[in-house]
């Protein structure tokens, strides 16, 4: 039951910064299609007048005071990263 | 066989603890034995640290000892699932992307255990980053359902509801975003609460859709979960979407609250798609309510036809956001052979997430994207406001909103695998909870003609936690259905 729709999965995937194989393409646009399809019911109901809603308990200025708290020392925070040299992560080379 | 140690409630293991007639090493060394026992069929967990558990459980001991214990919990086994963090032990979210990922602080939700004096217990196993009805879409294996092993736990915290379930753990922790606590402890006849959002802390759970996801607790009975449940409920500064409001004692409201109750059955939770077998064991239930004698209604609640799209634009699109944060930089898989820095968050990405991962955040970037934003999320934005206020009308009739928790019972492994919309329907009852905010939990009411486990769905009102366990507790001590364990 796969609609049309403008699902560009090549423009998608790289807004998110994903790399996909041509079988991942074809079966999104497919699944995604579907999805898509069932999703277009909401065009149904009459939202004239009705506000968004982001949160179901919204909590608004949520302040802290301005007080330095211990964090985690170097070693800790550190202890993931995939390659780290002198307290640093090491990245690939991003200037020229 | 529930006079088995491992099977016995927080209640009485409690009283024998502190009786001294337990310790807390024998009863961890049982759950350690039962776990090795059956989880090579159940396969509910993803790691466990034995030196670890029972570390904890001898410092339970030696408190209790010196005068110190710190209550219920104290000594008891709390199963966790891996996408919650406890200070040095392994947060995989079963993904790839975390597969060596060791957590370097606790979570408010494990703080506040241990502060309660109990044992994180092993890392239980989910749907990658909770995205999933089955536990299929974990990176390591699928858990399976106790009852019948050949089925699904339900997802996404599969792992929570099975351990329970098994007597791998006492109680455990999940997180439900879309019915990820509530389904799989109907498919396990266990009892699974979804609190109100912002009553528990978020802080220390790998986010999926933050403005749905909540933890909350998996016990074999009403009392336990209300017991956890106050034990990890409360406001956090860390989590500046979490609320202030008193913490009752939810234990001692248990007993104090003994309705009738004005009790709403929505006709919408009852059409096509509904197996017949789950219908007459809710149908039930309900009968129940009415020969105590609470008044019970029908409510309309017009727009949840809605909730299954609204949800997977609302999720999609903040799970596309949240997962972001794995570019392969700062922690997580890192691809060895990306050729510049762009190049290193497409394939770090690319092989460190799974499918369904990979599908849901195709479809969050999209209905996010320049041009669609405003057909799809903020379209879904208001729909989700007429959801909410549907609950919000019928609660001005009634106390609490009862259905069914899942369309079917467990469905069998790679029955829905190939079909994300169908597995995706698989939530039509939970999903309206979550955009509401409201807390859910679902309780065993019956088991199919195939020994399958069937949940009775129970909604409350925001922040009326205690009430809703009430009713659960009033129901529970009128049948005994988890006294039917599985036989593994």
């Amino acid at each position: 039951m796969s609609a049309p729709t403008d699902l560009n999965i090549d423009h998608v995937a790289h807004l998110a910064r994903l790399a996909l194989t041509p079988e991942e393409k074809a079966k999104f646009a497919t699944q995604l299609g579907d999805v898509l399809a069932y999703i277009e019911q909401l065009k149904k109901v009459d939202v004239t007048g009705v506000e968004p809603t982001a949160h179901a308990f919204p909590v608004y200025n949520v302040w802290a005071d301005d007080v330095a708290q211990p964090g985690l020392p170097v070693e800790a925070a550190l202890k993931n990263a995939p390659v780290q040299r002198n307290n640093m992560i090491v990245v690939p080379k991003v200037v020229e | 066989m529930s006079s088995e140690l491992f099977y016995k409630p927080v209640t009485e293991l409690s009283s024998l603890l502190e009786a001294k007639t337990l310790s807390s090493v024998e009863l961890t060394q049982a759950i350690i034995a039962r776990t090795k026992a059956v989880d090579t069929k159940v396969k509910a967990f993803n790691s466990f640290d034995e030196a670890d558990a029972l570390a904890q459980a001898r410092a339970s001991d030696e408190r209790r000892a010196a005068g110190q214990a710190r209550g219920p919990l104290d000594g008891i086994p709390v199963g966790i699932k891996d996408v919650i963090a406890v200070d040095g032990q392994p947060l995989t979210a079963s993904s790839k992307m975390l597969a060596n990922f060791v957590s370097p602080y606790d979570s408010t939700v494990t703080k506040k255990l241990k502060n309660a004096g109990a044992i994180c217990w092993g890392r239980l196993n989910l749907d990658e980053f909770a995205m999933g009805s089955s536990t299929e879409n974990s990176a390591f294996h699928t858990t399976c359902n106790p009852y019948d092993l050949e089925r699904v736990p339900g997802g996404s915290s599969g792992g929570s509801a099975a351990a329970v379930a098994a007597g791998e753990a006492i109680v455990s922790l999940g997180s439900d975003t879309g019915g990820s606590i509530r389904q799989p402890a109907a498919l396990c006849n266990v009892v699974g609460f979804k609190p109100t959002y912002g009553l528990v802390s978020r802080f220390g759970l790998i986010a999926f859709a933050s403005s749905l996801d909540q933890i909350g607790p998996f016990g074999r009975s009403v009392e336990d979960a209300a017991i956890t449940l106050g034990a990890i409920a409360g406001h956090d500064p860390l989590d500046s979407t979490s609320f202030k409001t008193e913490i009752p004692n939810y234990r001692a409201e248990l007993t104090k609250r003994k309705g009738p109750w004005r009790l709403g059955i929505p006709k919408e939770y009852f059409g096509q798609g509904l197996d017949p077998e789950v219908a007459a064991a809710v149908e039930k239930a309900i009968s129940y309510y009415e020969k105590m004698g609470c008044e019970v209604k029908n409510v309309s609640l017009p727009h949840t036809e809605y909730g299954v799209g609204v949800y997977y634009i609302i999720a999609t699109a903040e799970c596309s956001s949240n997962l972001a944060r794995y570019d392969g930089i700062r922690y997580g898989h890192r691809s060895k052979d990306a050729k510049d820095i762009i190049d290193l968050y497409f394939k770090s990405r690319a092989e460190g997430f799974g499918q369904e991962v990979k599908r849901r955040i195709i479809l969050g970037t999209y209905v996010l994207s320049s041009g669609y934003y405003d057909a799809y999320y903020l379209r879904a934005q208001k729909v989700r406001t007429l959801i909410r206020q549907d609950f919000l009308n019928a609660y001005k009739e009634v106390d609490a909103i009862l259905t069914p928790t899942s369309p079917t019972p467990a469905f069998k492994k790679g029955e829905k695998a190939a079909n994300p919309l169908a597995m995706y329907l698989s939530d039509i009852y939970t999903i309206g909870v979550n955009l509401a905010g409201l807390p859910g939990m679902s309780i065993p009411c019956g088991f199919s003609k195939a020994g399958l486990p069937i949940g009775l769905q129970l909604i409350g009102q925001p922040f009326k936690e205690a009430e809703l366990l009430a009713i659960a507790k009033s129901y529970e001590k009128a049948h005994d259905w988890a006294a039917k364990t599985p036989n593994l």
